[in-house]
């Protein structure tokens, strides 16, 4: 387990320097392959090793402990001057103070201050496991569609762009190693770092195509991540002055142990603070909507697999020092909050991938929210959500992404009858959708137990938001899907054209498509066998969450929801009926798609869906969802630091 | 409850949902048509229209039509059978607005000016009642400590005493729900209120006979929520639960001949705003009392 574990770590970071120096496409692209082979072998590989090894939680030191410490300070110190560069070279010098203070500060402390106790470096448990697993398999799919996309993206739709493939597909593998750190690493100092590597990477990412759109936004990321940063900073100095621990799950134990002392709950605030930032919750839900000028792999990356899901990572870490307390209910409100204002904020764009992004931040919202409620049903919901957000959603990108390359736009408004057009990208995309919000498939699950939790919530206050925020916030998910879908279903008068999507692009997705087809199918299976352990490790007790009548119904709507239309197409299929043209108050041309204007040519129609902007639009929502959540944030930590001394 | 009258009620609910709200239904014509001094159709007009409609020739612009809307039938039987047979309320819920969807799909499937605008209405029409029919399980869920129908109906509280406000809000939704005026957005029983029958404009012949009883059977579960309200353990009680839904039904009708349709952005600001006032009070403060 231990070689595993370091392996895991190590070689996407050694890997990465492969597509980075190969600049031959086809050598490079069978080493990104290679690569993203091993990388999921490995991790699929820990896993079953893990279950086969009757599934205990682990603590361990990797080979090499003392070095790791030494690359952990000297990589700290070697990003904070990559970022000081990058900034003095792109004239926002300013951001860097953001990074030389908070790594000084780190740095400092370890030089200087008494060292606290030593412990073991390495952690799995069942949410590691859960974690490895998004981030090898779902990201390295991404890998994998990433090399055709990018050979689409630069050789046939942006060849004005300067070709950097390769410091793109070997940004991706510094982004799994920094994960996977991320999610095993038990010392703060090495979470700081993994995470700054990733607030670093992402930062890359989006800033990709060097346009001054992605410039703005790149910096944008940036300065929000390393706000987060400045949380886990933070965190550890509270750890080395007055804890005398800097490992999470120390930390997590005395907030718990001493849930009265309001000092104890300080570094879990910060923390908190810090995956907001991260999770991309309002306010600081910019950076994942600026992500969007990357390219698709990247945005996919960001939204599904890692990022984002490195700040629930954490909530979901330490929801258990969360329970009934300030922390708990400013990331319940926060994430209840977001939940709502950016699935309001999806009704008003009709920009597909922009869509997705708020549907991203509307789902972290809902998960965030189950995290801060700290109970065993919203924990159990919570991690759910997350495994079935993560391959929903990076599926998701990818179709967005390979229509975008057939068609020439990501417009919903012009996806009208995809589904005869091109009927394997409208499949795809149907099922990513009915995954986000149809009745039998993941949300449905989890928002019934969100629900009966927060009705339970103690704070009369904090719950009665917190229903109305998830029943107001799923009204408003299910009218920005279903009209999204109702676009692609319809007819279209378009000629059909080719598909111009890549083989390798179609494998990730179908891949995408069979895992979440078994994640439902498998639901009754994984609930038992690791999500109820998962809450046991961090609750110690047993609790049938959702009752077997409800698991009965969901398995009878979900069989309805494929079952009802098939057998009803089958009965109506052969129905005799008379083919007429539809109704436009008698000026059809001929068809369905064109009218006879007032001059008397034929015109074609167009039809587009509501997107209200006077009600839901960005210009009237976001400034003050904005000015709420930052109000909330704002008031709990003060509640929490100002109760503290 | 016992298993089988579980089942006895899910199997009357299939059968006599579509007479009882259908004699409803003629009913509402008749009274509306002595409010505006006529004599009025039949009551039994409703089920004469409909056999009508399933005789007709079929006529479509898009065959794929028909099979969307059979499955949104078929989606509001279900959502009932599982009311009826007493399970989870959130479920139905649930249920309900995956049926909502079909007819969306079946709707836009056409391509129709007319059709779409009606469907985009539709969606804003469900999006204005879903927050309030999902606060009505919470409600219950407060006040008898569960979501399932079955143990609320014989419960030994009154569920009108513990959620006034509920109450309140789900009649007030109860009038987008039923098409009734001023809220008859997407779609209007009225000649007068609409030239093309919005979401329904495509749907001719039996496609049309499908929605109308797919309707009626919506409404049986929204008037059989009514009744949840007003029901307990003892058995006297459903005397007031037919008065209790018989006046919702009479208020509807009045509130339908009474006032003019508005604005659908009129709607959904109303609709919402009484849902937070209403139902959000309402939620507050049992959740004080529960402490």
């Amino acid at each position: 387990m231990e070689m595993l574990v370091t392996a895991l770590i190590c070689l996407p970071f050694l890997w990465a320097i492969l597509p980075a120096v190969l600049k031959v496409t086809k050598v490079r692209s069978f080493f990104v392959y290679l690569g993203c082979a091993i990388v999921m072998a490995l991790s699929v590989t820990t896993a079953v090793l893990w279950f086969a090894q009757g599934s205990q939680t682990l603590d361990f030191n990797l080979p090499f402990n003392g070095v790791f410490d030494e690359i952990v300070l000297f990589g700290d110190l070697f990003l904070m001057c990559l970022i000081t560069y990058l900034c003095f070279k792109w004239k926002k010098a300013i951001i860097s103070l953001l990074a030389i203070v908070q790594t000084l500060f780190v740095a400092g402390l370890e030089f200087f201050a008494t060292a606290p106790e030593e412990t073991l470096t390495i952690h799995i448990d069942y949410l590691t496991i859960i974690m490895i697993l998004i981030i090898g398999v779902v990201g390295s799919l991404i890998g994998i569609y990433a090399v055709g996309y990018m050979h689409g993206y630069h050789i046939h739709h942006h060849k004005e762009l300067p070709d950097h493939r390769s410091f793109f597909l070997a940004m991706i593998f510094v982004f799994f190693g920094a994960m996977f750190g991320l999610v095993t690493a038990q010392s703060l100092i090495w979470i700081y770092f993994f995470w700054e590597i990733t607030s670093v990477t992402s930062f890359l990412l989006i800033g990709y195509t060097h346009s001054q759109e992605a410039i703005d936004n790149s910096f944008k990321a940036l300065w929000m991540n390393l706000l987060g940063g400045c949380g886990i900073a933070v965190a550890i100095g509270i750890g080395y002055l007055s804890l005398n621990t800097v490992n999470l799950y120390k930390i997590i134990d005395l907030a718990i142990a001493h849930h009265t002392n309001m000092l104890y709950l300080i570094p879990i605030a910060f923390l908190a603070f810090a995956a907001l930032t991260k999770s991309a919750q309002f306010p600081f839900s910019g950076w994942l909507l600026g992500a969007m000028v990357a390219p698709t792999p990247s945005s996919a990356l960001l939204h599904s697999a890692t990022m984002v899901k490195a700040g629930v990572y954490m909530l979901i870490r330490i929801s258990t020092a969360m329970a009934d307390n300030y922390v708990g209910n400013m990331v319940a409100l926060v994430g209840g909050f977001t939940f709502l204002a950016a699935s309001c904020l999806a009704i008003s764009v009709s920009d597909g991938k922009k869509v997705l992004a708020y549907s991203t931040i509307s789902n972290l919202g809902l998960i965030v929210a189950c995290a801060g409620a700290g109970y065993e049903e919203t924990i159990w919901a919570a991690v759910f959500l997350v495994i079935f957000h993560a391959v929903t959603k990076s599926m998701l990108f990818q179709c967005v992404g390979a229509i975008e390359n057939t068609t020439g736009s990501r417009d919903v408004e012009d996806m009208q009858g995809l589904i005869s057009l091109f009927p394997k990208l409208a499949c795809v995309l149907m099922i990513g959708i009915a995954g986000m919000f149809l009745a039998p498939f993941g949300m449905l699950i989890s928002k019934w137990a969100a629900l009966k939790s927060f009705i339970d919530e103690k704070s009369v206050l904090v719950s009665t938001l917190m229903v109305l925020f998830v029943c107001f916030g799923s009204a408003t998910t299910m009218f920005y899907w279903t009209k999204w879908m109702s676009k692609i279903l319809g007819q279209s008068g378009k000629e059909k054209s080719r598909d111009l999507t890549k083989n390798n692009e179609y494998v990730s997705m179908f891949f995408h498509a069979a895992m979440m087809v078994l994640l439902i199918l498998g639901f009754p299976w994984l609930s038992n066998n690791v999500l109820k352990p998962l809450t046991y490790d961090m609750f110690s007790t047993v609790k049938q969450v959702i009752s077997y009548e409800n698991i009965t119904i969901m398995i009878v709507l979900l069989v309805g929801v494929f079952v009802i239309p098939f057998i009803n197409y089958l009965f109506s299929k052969n129905q005799k009926g008379k083919q007429v043209i539809t109704y436009m108050g008698g000026a059809n041309a001929g068809d369905n798609f064109n009218f006879v204007s007032a001059t008397g040519d034929p015109k074609q129609m167009h039809i587009s869906n509501f997107y209200m902007e006077d009600i839901m639009g960005e210009k009237k929502l976001f400034t003050p969802s904005l000015i709420i959540s930052t109000v909330i944030i704002v008031v709990y930590l003060i509640m929490v630091v100002g109760g503290a001394f | 409850m016992t298993v089988q009258t579980r089942i006895i009620f899910a199997i009357c609910y299939i059968i006599l949902a579509p007479f009882v709200i259908g004699l409803l239904d003629g009913f509402d014509r008749k009274v509306s048509a002595r409010m505006q001094g006529r004599k009025g159709p039949s009551v039994l007009q409703p089920f004469y229209d409909l056999k009508k409609l399933f005789e007709k020739e079929f006529l479509t612009a898009n065959k794929a039509q028909l099979f969307m809307v059979k499955s949104y039938l078929c989606f509001i039987l279900l959502s009932g059978v599982l009311f009826f047979a007493g399970f989870d309320l959130l479920m139905v819920v649930f249920s309900l607005s995956t049926a909502a969807m079909f007819l969306v799909l079946a709707s836009t499937s056409t391509h129709s000016p007319y059709s779409s605008q009606g469907t985009h209405r539709e969606l804003v029409q469900m999006m204005a009642c879903e927050p309030m029919e999902l606060l009505v399980a919470v409600g219950f869920y407060l006040a008898m400590g569960t979501f399932k129908v079955s143990e609320i109906a014989v419960n030994s509280k009154l569920g009108v005493m513990y959620l006034p406000g509920f109450l309140v809000g789900f009649i007030f939704i109860l009038t987008i729900k039923f098409r009734k005026s001023p809220f008859d957005i997407s779609t209007s029983h009225h000649a007068h209120q609409e030239v093309i029958k919005g979401v329904t404009a495509e749907m001719v012949g039996k496609e049309y006979a499908y929605v109308t009883l797919a309707e009626w059977y919506e409404n049986a579960i929204l008037y059989g929520i009514i009744g949840l309200f007003f029901i307990n353990s003892n058995p006297l009680s459903i005397i007031g639960v037919v008065v209790a839904i018989l006046c919702v039904w009479f208020l509807e009708i009045l509130i339908d001949n009474t006032s003019a349709r508005v604005k659908w952005q009129l709607m959904l600001k109303l609709a919402w705003g009484v849902t937070i006032v209403a139902a959000g009070m309402n939620l507050f403060l049992l959740e004080m009392i529960k402490g």
